[in-house]
C-alpha cells in the first residue's frame, strides 16, 4: 500500500468488489476538495483511480442509509435512470459511478447546507455493472451499490 | 443558447423538489458515427448550478457519462412558494444556458 497506482484491466471482476466492501477506520483526510469540475476523475479508467482523483481515498464505509434507486434490467444502456437517497445529516456531495463504464465516475454532485440526501438523474452504461453511490457527509465517505443488467450498451458503437 | 431548460420546482413540507430537462447531446467523444467513421467531438454539460436566494444549493459536475437530454432532481429545504430558482448549465465548449422558475 504505497502509493503504486492500481491498474486494473476493464474487466466484469473489478466492480463493487474493489471498493464496496472497502474498511474504512473512520477518519478521512480527502485531498481532493471538490470545488471545480473534476477532470482526473471523469477521464479515470478504473473505480479505483476515480475515487482516488474524485476523493482522495478509495477507502468508502458501506451504508444501509444510502439508497440507490436503478432498474434490475436496463433495456436501454444509454438511458439509465439512478436515484440516491441519503438519510444522513451534513451531506456534501453524492457522486454516481457505473462500475464498467470505460470512464467509471459519471457525476458527482455538490450540495448546499440546504440540500436534502436526494439527486435522480439518468446516466449512460456501457454493461451489466454495478451502479455505485458514494455520499460524502461530516467528511466521511460511505457508499452503496446496486448491480443493474444492460441488455444493450449505452455508449454507442 | 435560449430554451434548452424545462423545470419544475414544487415545495411541501417545507421539502423544495426541482426537477429539470436540458436539451443537449451530452455526447462522450468516444462514440464513431455509424456513417463516417469519424469519432464525434466530446460536447457534454460539465456543471448545473442551482442557486435559491443567492446561495448555491447544489452544483453538479457531470462527464459525458449522463444521459442525452439529460434529466437531473434534486430537493432542499427554507424555500417558500413564490420563491424564485435559478438553474445554469455550461458545457465543455462554453455554451450555456440558464432559467429561473418560480416555485408552486
Amino acid at each position: 500500500m504505497i502509493n503504486a497506482k492500481r491498474r486494473v484491466v476493464l474487466k466484469g471482476s473489478l466492480s463493487a468488489g474493489a471498493v464496496g466492501v472497502a474498511i474504512s477506520s473512520g477518519l478521512l483526510t480527502p485531498q481532493a476538495v471538490l470545488a471545480d469540475w473534476p477532470a482526473a476523475a471523469f477521464t479515470a479508467k478504473t473505480v479505483d483511480d476515480g475515487l482516488k482523483d474524485l476523493l482522495g481515498t478509495t477507502k468508502l464505509e458501506t451504508s444501509d442509509k444510502i439508497k440507490v434507486k436503478a432498474p434490475d434490467i436496463a433495456e436501454n444502456g444509454a438511458v439509465v435512470p439512478v436515484t440516491v437517497e441519503a438519510d444522513m445529516d451534513g451531506i456534501q456531495s453524492i457522486s454516481i459511478i457505473a462500475a464498467a463504464n470505460p470512464t467509471p465516475v459519471i457525476a458527482s454532485f455538490d450540495l448546499g447546507p440546504e440540500a436534502v440526501g436526494f439527486v435522480s438523474t439518468r446516466i449512460k452504461m456501457a454493461k451489466t455493472a454495478k451502479v455505485i453511490a458514494v455520499v460524502k457527509a461530516r467528511d466521511k465517505l460511505y457508499s452503496a451499490a446496486r448491480e443493474v443488467k444492460v441488455t444493450i450498451g449505452g455508449c454507442g458503437g | 443558447m435560449a430554451n434548452t431548460i424545462m423545470i419544475r420546482a414544487r415545495v411541501k413540507d417545507g421539502v423544495t423538489e426541482v426537477k429539470s430537462l436540458i436539451s443537449h447531446p451530452m455526447d462522450t467523444g468516444l462514440v464513431k458515427d455509424k456513417k463516417t467513421g469519424e469519432v464525434i467531438p466530446a460536447h457534454f454539460i460539465k456543471e448545473v448550478v442551482c442557486k435559491w436566494k443567492d446561495k448555491t444549493v447544489m452544483t453538479a459536475y457531470w462527464s459525458g457519462g449522463v444521459s442525452r437530454n439529460p434529466y437531473i432532481a434534486f430537493k432542499f429545504k427554507g424555500a417558500s412558494k413564490g420563491d424564485k430558482v435559478e438553474l445554469s448549465w455550461k458545457d465543455n465548449k462554453g455554451e450555456s444556458d440558464s432559467t429561473t422558475a418560480t416555485i408552486e
